[in-house]
């Protein structure tokens, strides 16, 4: 098969990115290196192309009913002009996808991840009702995100869109150089932050516009690799590694997105026996002794027998150490609980830490 | 394009060596810094170990990858480089230079013949890309 390019594919080459094939697309993991980049977002600002991740549209009576069904999370609390964090179950409980919805004046969108893509629209379209209307705007759709704590200041000087009106988790439309745009402040950094969402056509002139925004404040652009540590220092989960259809809600800590009592939806019953009993395991955070890291699918031993699984590791740059997320007996997940994990021939010392590993808003 | 100094021996596991008399220096190429990243642990044997050719030594670790070193020739460790505990990033920035990772005392000079000149290993890492 071959890999999809975004609209943006010759600016990362010409800026010289190392492109690798993620979820089918051909994607920069890294400019300049994944260090510099994850510090670039944490000290001033970065621009992410994020086109590849998927968009739908819902229009028609019954939009509402269909994501209330849907997703986890309680759609009817949606005002216009608000977006909202959420998954999609089956009816075991393991998790379809991890999600975005975002609430327009005349319909609802979703923004998925690329991976999952053809199969959440599969599955979506195998539970559409005849009053809803679901278009898969993803091809058309270019995506930019702008993170960091200069966002705001370099987007601002090119959108006649109000940043200053838009919260945490809320979003805008209007244009940027008459290109029409939505603007939401959402991201997978920790940082403040937004999100540009545009025709896809169009992403390369926008992407250039907010390079040339951003030279006072050296904005830099950022591969796949530096966003991974981003989001790992703040714990937030990445389908395929941290959630996936094994994994549900309850026990990937998501249950602030679980609203059991906003009526029926798929994975309800299986999720509330889950909440009832307690979850057998915990997502949790692991801080690691040394300076080895913990990979993926290394075993997480608890007096040399074998208590859970990494999810996701990785060298905390903004930390300076090896820090990790991993699904543990629910006994072993309090915080401070010292535990190992095994790192090829060793065991690594470890110890279960609050999370997020960093909190962007203190330094 | 990565630099493979023309000097320099190197390992299909993309090791370079330098002999000066019976003692061999190694470390990791170019190419193979730029392919893993920024490095950010380097695990190295003690001195006075013995290597073994073709067998594993240590691991790298970058961000995204972790990698095991192979012992280009087998004798004895008489020096490793210490400075890379605190530095590992030493090695993407001067893989050649002061990123060299070991100093070995040749056990059996003939092994010396089973490395790859600079350029076969040039035409490997070429068809890697």
């Amino acid at each position: 098969m071959n890999a999809k390019k975004t609209t943006l594919y010759d600016v990362h080459v010409a800026a010289g990115a190392k492109m690798v094939d993620f979820a089918g697309y051909l994607m920069p993991v890294q400019y300049r290196g994944i260090v510099d980049e994850h510090n670039k977002v944490r000290q001033s600002v970065g621009l992410f192309d994020v086109s590849h991740m998927g968009e739908f549209t819902f229009h028609g009576p019954g939009a509402l009913a269909f994501l209330q069904k849907m997703t986890i999370n309680d759609v009817s609390k949606l005002a216009v002009g608000q977006a909202q964090y959420s998954a999609m179950c089956y009816p075991d409980g393991g998790i379809v996808d991890d999600l975005i919805v975002y609430r327009h004046e005349d319909h609802y969108m979703m923004v998925v991840n690329a991976s999952n893509l053809e199969k959440d629209l599969a599955w979506l379209r195998e539970h559409a009702t005849n009053d809803v209307d679901i278009r898969d705007e993803s091809d058309a759709t270019g995506l930019i995100a702008v993170q960091g704590r200069n966002a705001e200041k370099v987007l601002q000087k090119i959108t006649d869109i109000d940043l200053s009106s838009i919260r945490f988790y809320w979003f805008g439309t209007g244009t940027i150089a008459g290109v029409p745009v939505m603007i939401s402040r959402t991201g997978y950094t920790g940082e403040d932050g937004f999100e540009v969402a545009m025709p896809a056509e169009e992403a390369p002139k926008l992407w250039n516009m907010m390079t040339e925004a951003g030279a006072e404040n050296d904005i830099e652009p950022i591969g796949l690799g530096a966003r991974d540590t981003l989001r790992l220092e703040m714990k937030y989960c990445l389908y395929g590694n941290d959630i996936d259809k094994t994994t549900n809600p309850i026990e990937a800590g998501l249950g602030w997105i679980t609203r059991l009592d906003k009526g029926d939806f798929i994975g309800r019953e299986a999720i509330a026996q889950v909440k009832e009993n307690g979850p057998g395991r915990k997502l949790i955070g692991l801080e690691l002794e040394g300076r080895n890291i913990a990979r993926h699918g290394f075993a997480v031993l608890h007096a040399g027998e074998p208590v859970g699984v990494v999810t996701s590791g990785s060298l905390s740059i903004s930390l300076g150490k090896p820090i990790a997320m991993a699904y543990v007996r629910s006994d072993l997940a309090a915080v401070g609980t010292e535990l190992t994990v095994q790192v090829r021939k060793k065991e690594a010392a470890a110890r279960v830490v609050k999370t997020p590993f960093y909190n962007p808003k203190k330094s | 394009m990565a630099e493979v100094p023309a000097e320099l021996a190197y390992t299909n596991e993309h090791e370079w060596v330098k002999v000066d008399g019976n003692i061999a220096t190694v470390g990791i190429t170019d190419y193979a810094q730029g392919e893993l990243g920024d490095i950010v642990f380097v695990e190295l044997p003690a001195e006075g170990d013995e290597t073994k050719q073709n067998e594993a030594f240590g691991t790298i670790e970058a961000v995204k990858a972790v990698s095991e070193l192979f012992a280009p020739v087998s004798g004895k460790v008489v020096a490793i480089n210490s400075a890379l505990e605190d530095e590992p990033e030493t090695i993407n920035s001067d893989p050649y230079g002061d990123g060299w990772m070991l100093k070995i005392e040749l056990a059996d000079p003939s092994e010396l013949d089973a490395l790859l000149s600079a350029e076969d290993y040039e035409k490997i890492i070429t068809a890697e890309d």
